[in-house]
């Protein structure tokens, strides 16, 4: 499957990704200003890790074999049958953090900001095509393709 | 602390409506322009650390700043300048040499600007370039005085020539002024467009030197990086004896620049200073020159063209035909306006002579002497756009360097901060956070671009004048007409006047 690959080497540590990854999984995926002027403002589920000069982006792997998916105490973490994308189906989550525990990349973030949730990377599954931050990174430092 | 009699250059403009407080221009100004304040939860600006590189201004994703020019007035005086006044002020409180980056920012006359080219109308049928071929195929070196051709073919070998598909080359920027990142996307874009670029005199990074093919290795005052296999290397080498925008002096890269990469290539001490002396100290002649030139040649095996980099000034034709009898094959002519990555600031304003008029100087004079297939004429200094590089041709160049618009396409702004060391895009910069934000896959591909626009637009235009080849325009003064020039300056372009 189609994953999100950091290219270290070019990350600016702008930050741009994690700011358009808040725009489209806010309310207003197409207006930056009201996503964050107005409603509740979700967490970045991409995470720029830095210690200067180095920086990338982290974002939920989708491990093949996700230990997040069998840690899951009630289902709600699990891989889509269809598309292979590791998603948290928030209904379900109970916010027990068991999944963050489990996370070998720490790529799983606690969202507060309404019922306590978990929150990662579903590679922009909603809408179809390149995930937001890699479709806004400014020095093509996140790059969306199949590897082995 | 005494009192620092300098007011901000800029005023930086936030639109609190739109600004997200999202910090991307905090953690982008290497000058520390936008400073966050925890407390208020909300992005500020210091207006007197900006230098309207526009950074900011680009990558905020809301658009929400905008940079203008600080709104105070001095007194209004007919001679001092709110510039005069400030450069004062600057030196007063340093006691030392003002220093610059880039071209001169002075209103000095482009003569590009008052050349005006031909167009075919019914005596003579104009082309279309994308229904005809047109050649735009250029070679850099010695042409011999005649011919000899037995049996259809060439009886005699050739001087070595570089073969250009386009005729622009990048001009020399060495790595130390430039970053590693931006001399890949030059290499890369050089190689291809089936063009060169110049090393500059810091010497050829080893991860470059599969680009050899593409690359003018230059060698200068201070020598640095100069071995048998960097003079291999090279496709041609080039002699740096002056530069447009510091005519007369040498170079000095800090040694806060000279970093391990920077280090090894130049073959000096991490952390030294890179003193590039004025003069070169074996060159006190043309005769001392002819030396230099042929030693390279015989390090070389003769295989390679040798050019001869001068700087654009008062006796550029005798000098340029002093180098062609020297032996040189290439004379890189480098203007007034052209531009650098730090220079001192009354030198680059005022020393030296336009391109356009030493360009016609020289080959007027190469002609009168007989000597002008002797040597290929190359030029630079404010070559901004395909119109420019088309006179340049036509008023007697072969081919032309750009330096600046290569910077620009890679993302330059023009701020003239190189000297600094903090360039926000990632060119004129060594500090490793800063270097990364150039991504030489990028600027590979907007260098390459810029040539391939520009190769579109050279052909229209020749098209229009009825010319297949670039070749047969080269030279070809009658295809100018001069506006708002005196007679004098018409009589040094060799150019009619609009009308005549």
């Amino acid at each position: 499957m189609k994953r999100v690959y950091a290219r270290e080497e070019v990350c600016a540590g702008c930050k741009l990704c994690e700011v358009h990854c808040i725009v489209a999984h806010s309310e207003y995926p197409k207006d930056i200003v009201k996503a964050f002027k107005k409603g509740i403002r979700p967490v970045a589920r991409v995470i720029v890790e830095e210690n200067r000069p180095v920086s990338f982006a982290l974002q939920c792997r989708h491990c093949d074999d996700a230990p997040c998916t069998k840690a899951c105490i009630t289902g709600a973490m699990h891989r889509d049958p269809e598309t292979g994308v590791v998603v948290n189906e928030e209904e379900r989550c109970v916010g027990c953090w068991t999944c963050i525990l489990a996370c070998p990349f720490g790529a799983i973030k606690r969202d507060e900001t309404g019922r306590k949730v978990a929150s990662k990377c579903d590679l922009c599954s909603k809408n179809d095509g390149v995930p937001a931050c890699v479709a806004h990174c400014p020095n093509e430092a996140l790059v969306f393709e199949e590897r082995n | 602390m005494s009192l620092d009699y300098t007011t901000p250059q800029f005023i930086i403009e936030r639109n609190r409506d739109r600004c997200i407080d999202c910090r991307v221009c905090v953690n982008q100004c290497a000058n520390e322009a936008h400073i966050y304040d925890e407390e208020e939860g909300r992005v500020v600006s210091d207006d007197s650390r900006c230098v309207d590189c526009h950074r900011c201004v680009v990558l905020c994703p809301t658009r929400a700043l905008s940079v203008r020019k600080y709104p105070l007035e001095y007194k209004e005086h007919g001679t001092w300048t709110a510039r005069d006044i400030n450069a004062i002020y600057k030196q007063a409180a340093t006691g030392g040499i003002l220093l610059t980056g880039m071209g001169t920012d002075r209103n000095y006359r482009i003569y590009w600007d008052h050349l005006l080219l031909n167009a075919s109308q019914v005596t003579n049928p104009s082309i279309d370039p994308l229904r005809e071929p047109m050649e735009l195929k250029t070679f850099l070196g010695r042409k011999p005085e005649s011919l000899v051709i037995e049996n259809g073919r060439l009886a005699e070998k050739l001087p070595p020539q570089l073969e250009l598909e386009v005729p622009v080359m990048f001009s020399a920027m060495s790595f130390g002024s430039i970053s590693l990142n931006a001399h890949k996307s030059l290499a890369r874009a050089a190689e291809e467009m089936g063009t060169y670029f110049n090393t500059g005199e810091g010497g050829l990074h080893r991860e470059l030197y599969r680009y050899g093919q593409n690359t003018i290795v230059q060698v200068a005052s201070g020598r640095f990086g100069v071995h048998q296999d960097y003079l291999n290397a090279g496709a041609a080498i080039e002699i740096k004896i002056g530069q447009g925008a510091k005519p007369g002096i040498g170079g000095h890269l800090p040694g806060e620049k000279v970093g391990t990469e920077v280090s090894l290539t130049r073959m000096i001490p991490r952390g030294s200073d890179a003193i590039s002396p004025a003069p070169h100290h074996d060159i006190y002649s043309i005769e001392d020159l002819r030396q230099l030139i042929f030693s390279l040649k015989e390090a070389t095996n003769y295989e390679k063209p040798v050019s001869v980099k001068i700087a654009a000034v008062h006796n550029v034709a005798a000098i340029a035909s002093g180098i062609a009898r020297a032996g040189a094959d290439i004379i890189a002519i480098d203007g007034f306006r052209a531009g650098t990555g730090a220079t001192p600031l009354r030198t680059r304003d005022n020393v030296g002579i336009p391109i356009e008029l030493a360009l016609a100087a020289v080959d007027s004079r190469l002609r009168e002497e007989g000597i002008r297939n002797q040597v290929s004429l190359v030029i630079g200094g404010t070559i901004r756009n395909s119109a420019d590089i088309v006179k340049a041709i036509a008023l007697g160049a072969d081919a032309v360097y750009i330096g600046t618009s290569a910077l620009i396409a890679l993302g330059c702004h023009m701020c003239q901060q190189c000297f600094t060391g903090k360039c926000n895009w990632g060119i004129a910069t060594q500090d490793p956070n800063l270097v990364k934000r150039l991504n030489p896959d990028i600027g590979a591909r907007r260098a390459a671009n810029l040539l391939r626009a520009w190769a579109h637009e050279i052909k229209e235009l020749l098209g229009g004048m009825g010319i297949n080849a670039l070749e047969s325009l080269r030279g070809n003064r009658l295809m100018l007409r001069g506006i708002n020039l005196t007679t004098k300056e018409l009589e040094i372009l060799g150019v009619k006047h609009a009308g005549e």
